[in-house]
């Protein structure tokens, strides 16, 4: 069983059309890049699989489960699929060590020791243990995308979704972030990535896909999209970035 | 000008005693309006913003009626008009207790909450809505996100206009005299028919209101500005 089955899914925003026809299964311990020029949907498409946004047609399966059925928890379903935002969205009112806690403590009931020890290990997996007593505020762009990951991985969750975790970031910083997904993709977590990093692309993903216009226009291995590309969109695409 | 002023007749005796059971009223009612009106406050601000249409719309109602009446009718409303509005065990229990005051309560919390509510409202619309995904998308509830992330920060942002909001529910709380809840200006009133000491007795009242507004005003800044080193957008 595929751990993500997306299934003919469409989305509009009023009149537009923002997702047309997806289909996508994602294997357990998969990582896809998604692609594409701006205003193509990939962050809608990625969001919907937590939740934060809602397709109107077609069914998105986690481990088989339709997670738009109605007995389905959000909250719950959001546990399991863990988020990290292009523009970090750390909490700014508590300290790293807190922000990584707040939702294993507040969500999973969690004691605090535990949550506290927990998050001690995840921050220095991602290399800032020495800054958990530290707010927001006083570290870097680099280090606080790295608090938004030990964050997401707090709860566990069985999918990582990425909305283009670098983009936000100075080109000095965006290595220490790519590291540790790396070390995520390494560590066999199933991992969904926005992303304009064909470097990360090359050397961790296990497949590409390219969107256009809300469509999957191209889709194969990081061999295949960089080196054969069969679309005119994903050539002249692939040119302008590359 | 040949006024004689004895500050010692105000400020000595029964009339002294007067004074500080007036102080000790105002303190009371205005202390617990201001408790209920932050909690209606924060509740209507929250309910206002879960887009749910018939919060909504109880909500803006409810706001704009009590903000664009005059204190006073309200608190003659709730003093002489409550007859009609609540059951008669509860009448009877509230004037086998102390009425004026209860009433009084009731009119300051109602209207200093839609006031409180609308500045809680715009303090939790300049909190980023990307704080309320980041906290959903790690399993937070729409509650505890609020109550955790979204309000905290709200809260920190809109202590200057809170202030001023308790501030004036103090001075609002004069206007109880009128329904003879036993506060400050009502003690200075009754000390000025006595004595017919009036500028010593409304002198004091004055001086008064003024060192708990500045004390409050400043003890709260002080407060706060330890903790808005932490948030900056």
């Amino acid at each position: 069983m595929a751990m993500i089955e997306i299934k003919d899914i469409h989305k509009w925003y009023g009149d537009f059309h923002v997702l047309k026809n997806v289909n996508e299964s994602i294997e357990k311990g998969e990582v896809l890049v998604i692609c594409g020029p701006s205003g193509s949907g990939k962050s809608t498409f990625i969001r919907c699989i937590n939740r934060l946004e809602e397709i109107q047609k077609g069914e998105i399966l986690l481990e088989g489960r339709n997670i738009y059925d109605k007995g389905v928890d959000v909250n719950e379903l959001r546990t399991e699929v863990g988020m990290v935002f292009q523009q970090f969205n750390l909490y700014p009112h508590l300290t790293v060590l807190q922000n990584v806690t707040l939702a294993p403590i507040k969500v999973r009931k969690m004691p605090k020791s535990q949550a506290e020890s927990i998050a001690m290990e995840l921050l220095a997996r991602v290399g800032i243990h020495d800054q958990a007593k530290k707010f927001p505020v006083e570290l870097s762009g680099g280090q606080q995308q790295r608090v938004a990951i030990a964050r997401a991985l707090a709860m566990k969750p069985k999918v990582m979704l990425f909305d283009e975790p670098t983009s936000a970031l100075d080109p000095e910083m965006i290595n220490e972030v790519l590291n540790a997904m790396k070390d995520l993709a390494r560590d066999g977590m199933t991992m969904l990535c926005v992303t304009h990093e064909m470097g990360f692309a090359r050397e961790v993903a296990d497949r590409v896909i390219f969107m256009d216009g809300g469509a999957i226009v191209e889709e194969g291995t990081p061999e295949h999209f960089f080196t054969n590309p069969q679309h005119e969109r994903t050539k002249a695409f692939l040119k302008e970035i590359l | 000008m040949n006024y004689d002023f004895q500050w010692n007749v105000v400020l000595s005796g029964e009339y002294l005693d007067w004074i500080l059971s007036g102080v000790k009223v105002t303190c009371q009612i205005s202390a617990v309006s201001l408790f209920f009106a932050m909690c209606i406050g924060t509740l209507l601000a929250v309910m206002r913003l879960t887009r749910f249409k018939p919060f909504v719309w109880f909500t803006a109602i409810y706001t704009e009626f009590f903000r664009n009446t005059p204190l006073l009718v309200q608190i003659f409303f709730w003093y002489f008009g409550s007859d009609g509005l609540l059951p008669r065990f509860a009448l009877d229990w509230l004037y086998d207790h102390d009425f004026e005051f209860a009433a009084g309560v009731i009119a300051l919390t109602v209207y200093t909450s839609a006031f409180i509510a609308e500045e809680i409202r715009s303090g939790i619309n300049s909190i980023p809505r990307t704080q309320l995904e980041a906290s959903r998308a790690c399993g937070l509830s729409f509650v505890q996100a609020m109550r955790y992330v979204i309000l905290p920060q709200a809260f920190r942002i809109i202590i200057p206009p809170l202030i001023s909001q308790a501030l004036n529910l103090l001075k609002n709380s004069a206007l109880c005299m009128t329904i003879g809840v036993a506060e400050l200006l009502y003690m200075a009133k009754q000390i000025e028919s006595y004595s017919f000491r009036a500028f010593e007795a409304m002198s004091v009242a004055t001086l008064i209101y003024l060192s708990i507004s500045l004390v409050v005003s400043f003890t709260i800044t002080q407060y706060n500005k330890h903790f808005m080193r932490t948030v900056s957008y």
